[in-house]
């Protein structure tokens, strides 16, 4: 079937179906993110969408990696102190200090990556949290961050120098764009060769090694645009509420980012982004009712590993695909054979 | 250096021997739930990270317990964990067996819930300040040693610890029924073709690794503050120290965790502004040098 024929081949149409979904639900996302802050309060919209970019970049590592990060609060926190320091004190438009927040989680992340991946599996998570820790207390120490208060009345300043981000839909539309780039970051490492790469090592990393992956390369790139991506998130997050604190360093907000993807579907590409919605919601209403939320956190963690593992997106996914699973059984029922008996030991 | 010479001679030895007591007394609590993570790890191939959260709840029902029924801290220290200890069999049977098959990160993701979930329901009823415990009567006062005040209750927790620490090891590397155990870990469908209930010992294992967290808990009641919050303060620390000794080996857990306490009491005196960060440093330090940790096998 090499033929250039003036009739599109199968394959090819099924592509251009493919490609007309893609532009459709990137289209349909757009619009929904538009509307979003008229349809709830504009802060809380963008607190989703920074935590949505925190999440969002520990599924890379959990999800397509599978490297369970304890500790991504670390370069979401330091990223929001620099960012905030920079805004405040050294006067950087907002542009510029997201970019310093986010270089400072690049360094951390690729001097953190490069010790984490020298052990593996559980090992992995451990030396993240116990490394995490440690940036949490320097936080909680150094002259910059200002202690148990944080840096406080951190300007949103005027973009470009420009253009200004006092009111809550200016801002929120900037940080829609730096959320559509983060997301488009992470999309495109995955959909790329790269991303394939990511996923060999995930499933079997010997077998990639025996290929020629160098499976610590690979490891460390996808760990430093991951603590990257989360830096973003951090450094947009101190703009928005014009505050640096030590929750965003803590172990609650690496294991938030944890709750977040597993929630939502570890492993799909919007996963992360439904359950931020979800658990910063859950934050937002529950906030009176004192440690329930840490409560039903827990509880969220057992049920989602006991009987959800797939998360919210994993579950519509495969409920989706089950027509097409039930049409393949049926076609191969009808023209497989009786089964021969086997001689299985 | 001249630095260093200023703070020596303004040290008296009091003060330093002081700390470094304060050092080990932590290092002991370090030693007790590394090697109860370290026991765990090797039996259920799970990071237990709800340690920590049963460390605090050792030391919250000897609270409770005392408040409430008026038992003192010598009941409370076999009680506490013993009933502790039940919770984890009932935890291992009914829920932390469902996650053997899956990758171990599904049992970390499950255990730090339940820790949430424990943790939660604490603060949720107590609140999240500390409680004082007062030191049993028996154990008030304290010897002068010469060269520095030996508080009697400090000197117990050393010898208490160290004693457990000796006597897990020596079930788990010199009896028969440690012979037992090893060989579950590293062959179970073997030993159970012997006829010997795996499970059973799985879940025994379980029991006695949280049983272990409590008793750390009750000892350190009148030392730290009884408080919900105790357990994930300390639980990281017990992962680094985890790592740097390695898993593999229950002389190796005990050992960094006393080696670990010493090195931050040694930090308190010298340089205090480290003295939270140091046990990290010295895990990145380790990682550098030898990544698979002091005592640790090839992972």
């Amino acid at each position: 079937m090499l033929m250039a024929s003036p009739v599109k081949t199968p394959v090819a149409a099924k592509a251009a179906d493919a490609r007309r979904r893609q532009i459709l639900a990137w289209g349909l996302g757009i619009a929904v993110l538009a509307v979003f802050p008229f349809m709830v309060y504009p802060l809380f919209a963008m607190k989703v969408l920074c935590f949505a970019l925190f999440a969002c970049s520990f599924n890379l590592l959990f999800g397509f990696a599978g490297l369970l990060s304890f500790g991504h609060a670390a370069y979401f926190g330091i990223a929001s102190y620099v960012t905030a320091e920079s805004a405040k004190y050294w006067g950087l438009t907002p542009e510029l200090s997201i970019l310093a927040g986010t270089a400072v989680a690049i360094v951390l992340g690729a001097a953190f990556g490069w010790l984490a991946i020298r052990r593996q599996g559980i090992y992995f998570s451990m030396i993240t949290l116990a490394l995490a820790q440690m940036v949490f207390f320097f936080c909680l120490q150094a002259e910059f961050t200002g202690g148990e208060d944080g840096i406080q009345s951190v300007p949103r300043g005027d973009l470009f120098g420009v253009i200004p981000l006092g009111s809550h839909m200016a801002m929120y539309y900037f940080v829609m764009v730096v959320f559509l780039i983060g997301f488009l970051i992470i999309y495109r490492t995955i959909n790329s060769p790269f991303g394939q790469v990511l996923r060999a090592v995930r499933d079997n990393d010997i077998k990639a090694t025996s290929l020629g992956i160098k499976t610590r390369h690979v490891k460390l790139a996808a760990f430093v645009i991951s603590a990257g991506v989360a830096g973003l998130g951090g450094a947009t997050k101190a703009l928005v509420f014009q505050l640096a604190s030590l929750t965003d360093v803590s172990w609650q907000a690496s294991g938030e980012a944890v709750l977040m993807t597993v929630l939502g579907g570890a492993g799909t590409l919007t996963g992360p982004v439904v359950g931020a919605l979800i658990v910063t919601g859950m934050q937002q209403y529950l906030a009176q009712f004192g440690s329930w939320v840490t409560i039903i956190q827990g509880a969220i963690f057992v049920v989602c590993v006991l009987a959800f593992r797939r998360g919210i997106v994993g579950e519509l996914d495969r409920i989706a695909h089950l027509p097409t699973v039930w049409r393949r059984r049926r076609a191969e029922r009808r023209f497989t054979p009786a089964p021969r008996p086997t001689t299985d030991f | 250096m001249h630095n260093l010479m200023d703070t020596l001679s303004n040290l008296s030895i009091d003060a330093f021997m002081g700390q470094l007591m304060l050092g080990l007394i932590n290092g002991a609590f370090y030693a007790m739930l590394s090697l109860g993570l370290a026991l765990i790890f090797g039996m259920l191939n799970i990071v237990n990270f709800v340690h920590g959260a049963q460390y605090m709840l050792g030391a919250m029902l000897a609270w409770i317990l005392l408040q409430t029924l008026g038992i003192n801290y010598w009941v409370s220290l076999l009680l506490a964990p013993f009933i502790v200890g039940a919770f984890g069999l009932l935890l291992e049977r009914f829920v932390l067996r469902r996650v053997y098959a899956l990758d171990p990160a599904y049992g970390l993701l499950l255990t730090f819930g339940i820790a949430l979930l424990l943790e939660g329901s604490f603060r949720q009823k107590l609140g999240s300040s500390g409680q004082p415990y007062a030191i049993p009567a028996e154990l008030r006062g304290g010897w002068d040693l010469g060269f520095m005040y030996m508080p009697t209750y400090r000197a117990w927790v050393l010898i208490a610890s160290i004693t457990i620490c000796f006597a897990v090891w020596y079930v788990f590397e010199r009896t028969r029924l440690g012979s037992y155990l090893r060989a579950a870990t590293e062959k179970p469908q073997l030993v159970r073709a012997f006829g010997i209930d795996v499970s059973k010992m799985i879940n025994l294992t379980y029991g006695l690794g949280v049983a272990l967290a409590a008793v750390a808990g009750v000892l350190a009641a009148p030392i730290y503050q009884v408080s919900p919050l105790m357990g994930s303060n300390i639980i990281i620390v017990v992962f680094a120290v985890v790592v740097i000794g390695g898993l593999g080996s229950m002389s190796g857990a005990i050992v960094s965790g006393f080696l670990v306490g010493f090195v931050e009491g040694l930090t308190k005196v010298f340089y205090p502004a480290a003295s939270s960060t140091v046990v990290f440093v010295l895990m990145a330090c380790v990682l550098l040098v030898k990544p698979a940790g002091l005592f640790g096998r090839r992972a």
